[in-house]
C-alpha cells in the first residue's frame, strides 16, 4: 500500500482547522476577514477567555437584563505605548478604564462589550496575554465581558492593539452624581497617590530608562466608590445636597485637568493646598528630572470626590479604609469664582493658578 | 525629595522674606531683571513675588531659549522636514513654536513631516545611527546649558564618519543678550527701564562661570547675583541684590556656589571653542540682530552643518505687529500691557515668543498669575 493509499484510508476530518498558534502564530488579515479563521480566533480566544452564557450563544449582540435603577453607559478607547508596562497591560487598563467612568456616576457596572482593531503581523503570544488580562481584570471587577468584535488593519496602519471598550451599569434612581453639582464649600478628597501611570508609562519608553521603581496604578475603582457611598447613601438618599455630589477618575491631563473641568462644569473655582497632594518621591524625582508637574500627569486608578462639608470626615475615612483609598486626603475646597480658576497655595506659601494644560505636557530644555 | 525640597522650604523661606521686608529702603523701589526662563518659571510657579515686599519688582528677562528663537530659523526647521524629506529631532519645547504660514514642527508633522522629539543631543544621534538610510537633522538650540552636548554629537559624529547626521546650531550666548538689554536706549540713554540688577542663570553659569558677568558689574555698575533655579535660591539672590544696592555695591556674587565656579567648566568651554565659532550676528526674537551674540559649527565639521550640508538661508520674518515681545523681553513692559495678551495670544494658540514655552515671560503670567488681575471671592 503506498503513501497515498494509506492517506486516501484515513476519514476526513469535517471542517478541520489547524489549531491557533498562540508561539509563534501573526495576526493576518484573514482573522478579521469573516471567515473560518476569524470564527477560530473568536472561539479559541475570545470566547475561551471571556468565557460566559451570553458569549457562548455566538450572536454579534447581547441580550442581557439590569438590575433596577437608572443605566449608566461609557465608552472609551484604548491606545498605548507601550502594550505591557509594570503594573499592567492595554487589557486590563481597557477594563479599567470603562468600569472606572461608569463608577463615576456612583454606579455598579454591570456589563461590558469590546471591540478590537489588531495590526497585521501582531503575536498571537502577546495578544493572549492581553486577552487573558482583560478576562482576569473582568472577573475581579465582577463584570462580564458580552459581545464584541474584531477588526483587522494592514501592517503599518495601527500601533499592535488598540481596544475600545463599553460599559453598562447601574445607579440607585435616587443618587445623583455628577461633574455639574460641585459646590462652594464642598471638600475635595483625592484617593492616593498621583501621577504613577504617567511616569511609568514615560520611564519605559525606549529613551527613559529611568530604573526606578514605579508602577502604573491601573485599578478598577467600584468597590471603593461603593464603600465610600456606603456610610452617606441614605442621606443621600433623602437630601441631594448631602453626601457625594461629583466623582472623577483623573487620567489623561491628571488632577489639574479633572478640577479644572468640574470647577467649569459646576460654575465654581477650586483651592488646592499643594502640601496636602500625596506624590511619591520617585514620581517627583522623575518629573523633576524630566521638567513635568505631577499635577498633569495620568493616573489609571484614582479618583478625586467632591463632598459636602458635613459628610467630609466620614467619606474620608471611608476611603482610607479600603485598599485603594488608603492614603486618601482631603487637598482643598470648592470656591465661589466666577472665573472658575482653579487656584493653589504652593508649599513655598505663595498662590497660583493651576490652569488648564496646553497641547501635550513636554519636557523643559533648561 | 532629598536635596530639593531643603530648596522649597516654605518656613525658610518666610524667614528670607521676613529679612527681605526689613532691608528694603521705604524711599526707593527696586527692580530686578531675572534673565534666564528657568527662574522666570520658579517664580511664577511657587509664587514668589507673593513673598516679596512691595518695592521688590522682578522684570522678566530674554533667557528663554525657545522665546528667543526668530521665526525665519524655525520655517528653516520645517522647509528641512517638509521639502528635504529630513528627520528632525529637537526638544520638545521648540515643537510649538508658531512659525510663518500658521505652521509649526507639530502642525508640519501633522502635514507628514518626520519630526522625533528628543531628550538629548545624544538621543538625536541615536536615531541617526540606528536608520543609515535617512538623513538625520538636529535642530540644536539653547543658550551655553545646551551646547557642550550639540558639541559632544558632532565631534562623535565625526569620528565616526557618520553621513547621515548633521545640525541647525541656534546656539546663543547670554553674556552678549544681557550686554544688549543694557546698551539699549530704553535703559542707556533714556532710563525709562530702571534696572537695578540682575539675577545671573543657574545652568548656563556652571558652563561658562560667574567670570563673564564681571564686566557688566564694572562697566554698566549692574550688581549681578548667580542664583539656581530654586525658589529658596531666588529669594536668597533677591535679598543678596537688595544688600549689594543699599550698600551702593556693584558686584558679581554667587548664590549658587553648590554648582558654580568663576572659571565654569574649563573642558566644556574648550569642546565648544573645538566645535564652534562666533557668527557676526544673529537675530534673536525681539531683540533684533544681536552682534557676536551665537555660534555656528566650525569649518573643520562643514560636513555636519545642515545649513551648509543643505544650502540653507534664514529668511528672515517681522513679528506679528500688535506682538509686544521685543518689549517684554526687554523689560520695557509687562505682559499685561500687550493688547493681545490672553486675547488673541493664549498658550493655545500663541502669537508672540513668550507665550509659547513656559518659560516664557506670558506663558509663565497667563499660567500661573492672571488671577492676580481679577478679584477672586473665596468661599
Amino acid at each position: 500500500m503506498t503513501a497515498m493509499d494509506e492517506a486516501r484510508g484515513k476519514p476526513v476530518k469535517a471542517g478541520y482547522v489547524r489549531p491557533l498558534d498562540f508561539k509563534h502564530g501573526r495576526v493576518d488579515m484573514t482573522h478579521g476577514g469573516g471567515g473560518r479563521a476569524m470564527k477560530q480566533l473568536i472561539e479559541q480566544l475570545f470566547a475561551a477567555a471571556f468565557d460566559n452564557e451570553w458569549l457562548a450563544q455566538g450572536n454579534d449582540m447581547a441580550r442581557v437584563r439590569l438590575p433596577a435603577g437608572r443605566v449608566v453607559m461609557a465608552t472609551d478607547s484604548h491606545v498605548i505605548t507601550p502594550l505591557f508596562f509594570p503594573g499592567g497591560d492595554i487589557g486590563c487598563l481597557s477594563v479599567h478604564g470603562t468600569v472606572n467612568d461608569v463608577a463615576m456616576a456612583g454606579a455598579v457596572p454591570v456589563y461590558l462589550a469590546v471591540s478590537f482593531i489588531l495590526e497585521e503581523g501582531f503575536p498571537l503570544a502577546a495578544l493572549k496575554r492581553i486577552v487573558e488580562s482583560m478576562a482576569r481584570a473582568a472577573r475581579e471587577a465582577d463584570v462580564a465581558i458580552v459581545t464584541g468584535d474584531t477588526k483587522v488593519v494592514e501592517q503599518g496602519k495601527g500601533d499592535g492593539v488598540f481596544i475600545t471598550t463599553t460599559g453598562v451599569g447601574v445607579v440607585d434612581e435616587r443618587i445623583d452624581i455628577g461633574g455639574a453639582r460641585a459646590r462652594p464649600g464642598d471638600a475635595i478628597l483625592l484617593s492616593g497617590f498621583v501621577g504613577d501611570h504617567g511616569m511609568t508609562i514615560m520611564s519605559t519608553r525606549e529613551s527613559l530608562a529611568f530604573g526606578a521603581d514605579l508602577r502604573s496604578d491601573t485599578a478598577a475603582l467600584h468597590g471603593l466608590v461603593a464603600a465610600m457611598l456606603a456610610p452617606v447613601r441614605e442621606a443621600m438618599r433623602a437630601d441631594p445636597s448631602r453626601g457625594i455630589h461629583a466623582l472623577r477618575d483623573p487620567t489623561r491631563g491628571g488632577l489639574a485637568t479633572l478640577l479644572n473641568e468640574i470647577a467649569g462644569q459646576s460654575g465654581v473655582g477650586m483651592l488646592i493646598e499643594e502640601g496636602a497632594i500625596p506624590v511619591r518621591p520617585q514620581v517627583e524625582a522623575a518629573c523633576e528630572f524630566l521638567g513635568l508637574d505631577p499635577l498633569y500627569v495620568a493616573n489609571e486608578g484614582k479618583l478625586v470626590a467632591f463632598v459636602a462639608p458635613q459628610d467630609a470626615d466620614t467619606v474620608l475615612a471611608a476611603m482610607r479604609a479600603h485598599p485603594l483609598g488608603r492614603d486618601a486626603a482631603r487637598i482643598g475646597t470648592v470656591t465661589e469664582d466666577p472665573h472658575h480658576f482653579v487656584q493653589m497655595t504652593t508649599r513655598f506659601g505663595g498662590r497660583r493658578v493651576v490652569d488648564w494644560l496646553t497641547g501635550e505636557q513636554l519636557p523643559r530644555i533648561c | 525629595m532629598k536635596y530639593i525640597d531643603e530648596f522649597r522650604d516654605g518656613a525658610v523661606a518666610r524667614g528670607i522674606a521676613a529679612q527681605i521686608a526689613r532691608e528694603v529702603r521705604c524711599d526707593r523701589r527696586y527692580h530686578f531683571m531675572e534673565f534666564c526662563g528657568g527662574h522666570t518659571h520658579a517664580i511664577s510657579r511657587y509664587g514668589v513675588t507673593d513673598l516679596l515686599p512691595p518695592q521688590v519688582k522682578m522684570i522678566h528677562g530674554p533667557g528663554c531659549p525657545v522665546c528667543v528663537l526668530p521665526i525665519g530659523r524655525v520655517d528653516l526647521a520645517i522647509r528641512l522636514a517638509l521639502e528635504h524629506r529630513v528627520t528632525l529631532a529637537t526638544y520638545g519645547d521648540c515643537l510649538r513654536v508658531p512659525a510663518s504660514d500658521g505652521l509649526s514642527l507639530l502642525k508640519a508633522k501633522a502635514r507628514g513631516a518626520k519630526i522625533a522629539m528628543v531628550y538629548s543631543a545624544g538621543d538625536a544621534l541615536e536615531l541617526a545611527r540606528r536608520q543609515p538610510g535617512q538623513q538625520v537633522v538636529f535642530f540644536a538650540i539653547g543658550f551655553e546649558t545646551t551646547t557642550p552636548p550639540t558639541a559632544l554629537v558632532i565631534r562623535q559624529a565625526a569620528a565616526e564618519g557618520l553621513a547621515n547626521f548633521s545640525v541647525v546650531c541656534n546656539h546663543v550666548l547670554t553674556p552678549s543678550a544681557i550686554t544688549s538689554i543694557l546698551e539699549s536706549p530704553e535703559v542707556r540713554q533714556f532710563g525709562t527701564v530702571p534696572l537695578d540688577g540682575f539675577i545671573g542663570p543657574a545652568h548656563v553659569s556652571t558652563v561658562i562661570g560667574s567670570a563673564p558677568y564681571e564686566h557688566f558689574a564694572q562697566e554698566y555698575a549692574k550688581p549681578v547675583v548667580i542664583a539656581g533655579f530654586e525658589p529658596l535660591d531666588v529669594m536668597q539672590a533677591i535679598l543678596m541684590l537688595v544688600r549689594q544696592v543699599n550698600d551702593g555695591r556693584a558686584e558679581v556674587e554667587n548664590e549658587f556656589t553648590r554648582a558654580v565656579t568663576r572659571e565654569g567648566n574649563l573642558k566644556a568651554q574648550a569642546l565648544v571653542g573645538e566645535v564652534f565659532e562666533l557668527r557676526r550676528s544673529f537675530e534673536w526674537r525681539g531683540l533684533g540682530e544681536v552682534p557676536y551674540s551665537a555660534l555656528a559649527i566650525r569649518a573643520e565639521y562643514a560636513a555636519l552643518d545642515a545649513e551648509r550640508k543643505f544650502a540653507l538661508e534664514t529668511r528672515r520674518v517681522p513679528d506679528n505687529k500688535a506682538c509686544e515681545c521685543g518689549a517684554i523681553l526687554r523689560g520695557v513692559k509687562q505682559p499685561r500691557d500687550c493688547r493681545i495678551f490672553g486675547t488673541v495670544c493664549t498658550p493655545e494658540n500663541p502669537v508672540g515668543s513668550c507665550m509659547v514655552s513656559s518659560e516664557g515671560a506670558c506663558a509663565a503670567h497667563y499660567t500661573y498669575g492672571r488671577f492676580r488681575e481679577i478679584a477672586v471671592q473665596a468661599a
